[in-house]
């Protein structure tokens, strides 16, 4: 290379670096910083009345896990905080397993339509998203309750004698969540289905191997990058979810995203608010480099 | 019984759509593929060849009749427990496979031990000469060495019977006269029944043992590449399979009269009334018009084609006539467009077929 075409390369190269300077600069203002004041609030001494008072103070951190006895003043286990964690990973990944396990036929079906219907099937599956998340959990509400759709067609039919009660359970949240996020895992399987060639179905049968295993050895592992887009789009928000736990989980099934909420409101300890919020970042991206590493090694060794 | 037929067709019905729709793929098929051989089902495009193919491989069902395997009825039997194996047109490889794992699929799904497979996969892979490439993910393979891929995968298992659905039709050409010649040393090696589909006749005469022409959905001849060629029993034969010369005549004894009034000598020849001859153009030679038994004719034009050259004629009645000779060296086949020359015909090239 000379010299010339060496000084021409690093022109465009800066060149580049100032194309993209205004994304940088919104990243900036809007992702990164943020974060940082966050980060910050973290580290500080919950006001009286809300807010926070600028003293150094590590009570945020350490109240994620541990909680001070009010009488003693020493430190033991916050068994509640550990409750919500435990639910919320618990519920966002019951959710993104069912979500596969009915999406995967639900993008097969409309992937294997003749490609003139397929739009119409795509569209039904986004209309859900026409409407408010909240209209649409207040309508699962209605749907659950004890004098609800659910309850009165099995009650009809003889199914059960009284009522299930099933709002403000574990079961309503995994429900709601499950109707909220189907969509999400629909669409990147189908995606992912839809490039799929289906001669090598024919291929797989020819070579001796039964539907399991064509479906094992053939189909999964080559939609898995879909599989795993969906499982994200899924598990990430489930685990920050907030609203369908709050109208279907009642006050007391929290996740963490109520937990968060109640610390910036009635709980007034913006810190702790602060640290958890850091927190569940921290859990969401360990997840998904584990999750990633995981599917990558599985097809690595096929 | 001797030695059953590796493949047998019986009175094989397929159709396709219902009522007014309803399409005849294949119209009472019947045919036999011995053990061991290189067969060939030849025909233009929708003729049902593939489709007779899928009915061996087990992907589809017949409408009626009987496909048996070595005499046992396999009409029903799904593609994962037939003995046959298939190369495809699209070749079908598994794109998240290595190569060495494509080919041991088949064996790893019969439930074969690991030292099995890997011995298997590693003759394959010398079989079809990739051994340097057995650790390749196959989207980094070129078109001829996918094809050989493709090979080796539906060779592994030993099936009783290979299927090859146009295998060579996605290959240039020079590929593919490496692949026409690797095909029929892979047969040999491994005494495998091999059923070919094509709707390539050069392809078809150069490689198989047998052929078998199909046409609308039916078989219209079987026979050894030489017989098709030389002795087709229709006019669909002896026009897809060559190049031909057909001319109306009407049979006398010892003979037939053409349309112009010349007479063309068939041994043991009788009257029979009105027939289509069919003369190959290699079959004709020019000489002088004043010869004994020559048919008159005049050139209309002449296309050289390096190593033969086309002479284009019309005889008396106005009825065409191509005859191809060999070049001469110089090139120049010393005729000239409009002149008057005869028409001699080997002995026993003019065959008279159906219509």
């Amino acid at each position: 290379m000379s010299a010339a075409e060496r000084d021409q390369d690093r022109a465009s190269s800066r060149n580049g670096w100032l194309l993209s300077t205004p994304a940088l600069i919104v990243l900036t203002l809007f992702a990164v910083g943020p974060l940082l004041i966050v980060a910050v609030y973290s580290f500080l001494t919950p006001g009286k009345y809300g807010n926070v008072e600028w003293a150094l103070s590590f009570e945020g951190w350490r109240s994620i896990l541990y909680t001070k006895d009010i009488f003693d003043d020493t430190y033991g286990l916050a068994d509640a905080n550990l409750t919500i964690f435990w639910r919320s990973l618990k519920l966002s990944m019951l959710t993104t397993l069912t979500t596969f396990a009915v999406g995967f036929p639900t993008a097969w079906f409309i992937a294997t339509r003749p490609p003139k219907a397929r739009p119409l099937w795509l569209f039904l599956i986004t209309i859900p998203f026409w409407t408010n998340l909240l209209i649409r959990t207040y309508a699962m509400n209605e749907v659950l309750r004890t004098e609800g759709l659910m309850n009165t067609v099995l009650m009809k039919l003889g199914a059960i004698s009284s009522p299930i009660q099933v709002m403000y359970t574990d079961t309503a949240v995994f429900i709601g969540m499950t109707y909220v996020y189907l969509p999400l895992m629909v669409l990147p399987l189908f995606a992912a289905i839809d490039r799929f060639d289906m001669r090598l179905l024919e291929a797989g049968y020819d070579l001796y191997a039964s539907r399991l295993q064509v479906l094992r050895r053939i189909i999964l592992p080559i939609v898995k990058p879909g599989i795993i887009a969906g499982s994200i789009l899924v598990f990430v928000p489930s685990l920050g979810a907030y609203v369908t736990p709050r109208v279907l989980g009642g006050g007391k099934q929290m996740m963490i995203g109520n937990f968060i909420d109640l610390q910036f409101g009635q709980g007034r300890n913006w810190p702790l608010g602060a640290s958890l919020s850091l927190t569940l970042l921290v859990i969401v991206t360990i997840a998904l480099l584990v999750y990633v590493k995981y599917a990558n090694k599985e097809s690595a060794h096929g | 019984m001797t030695q059953a037929n590796a493949i047998e067709a019986r009175n094989v019905i397929k159709a396709f759509g219902q009522g007014a729709s309803l399409v005849k793929a294949l119209d009472d098929v019947s045919v036999q593929i011995n053990q061991g051989e290189f067969f060939t089902l030849l025909g233009p495009s929708g003729c049902g060849k593939t489709t007779l193919l899928r009915l061996i491989a087990g992907f589809e069902m017949p409408t009626d009749g009987l496909i048996l395997l070595e005499g046992a009825d396999i009409t029903y039997l799904p593609p994962n427990k037939r003995p046959v194996n298939t190369v495809f047109q699209s070749y079908a490889l598994f794109p998240h496979l290595t190569v060495a794992q494509n080919i041991g699929f088949g064996l790893q799904m019969q439930g074969r031990p690991k030292a099995e497979v890997d011995k298997t996969v590693a003759e394959m892979l010398a079989l079809v000469k990739l051994e340097a490439l057995a650790s390749r993910k196959t989207s980094q393979l070129s078109g001829g060495q996918q094809q050989r891929v493709a090979l080796a995968r539906a060779l592994a298992p030993k099936p009783k019977v290979l299927l090859l659905d146009e295998p060579l039709s996605a290959l240039d050409l020079k590929l593919r006269k490496e692949m026409q010649v690797e095909l029929k040393r892979l047969q040999l090696e491994t005494g495998i029944t091999f059923i070919f589909v094509t709707h390539d006749q050069e392809e078809a005469l150069t490689m198989s043992d047998r052929i078998g022409v199909m046409s609308a959905g039916k078989l219209q001849q079987v026979g050894t590449p030489k017989e098709i060629y030389t002795r087709p029993v229709n006019r669909f034969v002896a026009s897809f399979i060559g190049e031909t010369n057909f001319l109306t005549a009407e049979t006398e004894a010892g003979g037939a009269r053409l349309a112009s009034g010349d007479f063309i000598a068939i041994a043991g020849m009788a009257a029979a009334g009105q027939v289509t001859l069919t003369l190959r153009p290699e079959q004709l030679s020019i000489v002088d018009p004043a010869a004994a038994g020559a048919i008159a004719a005049t050139v209309t034009s002449l296309v050289y084609f390096g190593t033969d050259t086309h002479v284009n004629m019309t005889l008396r009645d106005g009825s065409e006539v191509i005859a191809r000779l060999q070049s001469p060296a110089s090139g120049d086949a010393g005729l000239l467009a409009g002149q008057a020359v005869g028409i001699a015909i080997s002995p026993g090239a003019a065959q008279i077929v159906e219509d």
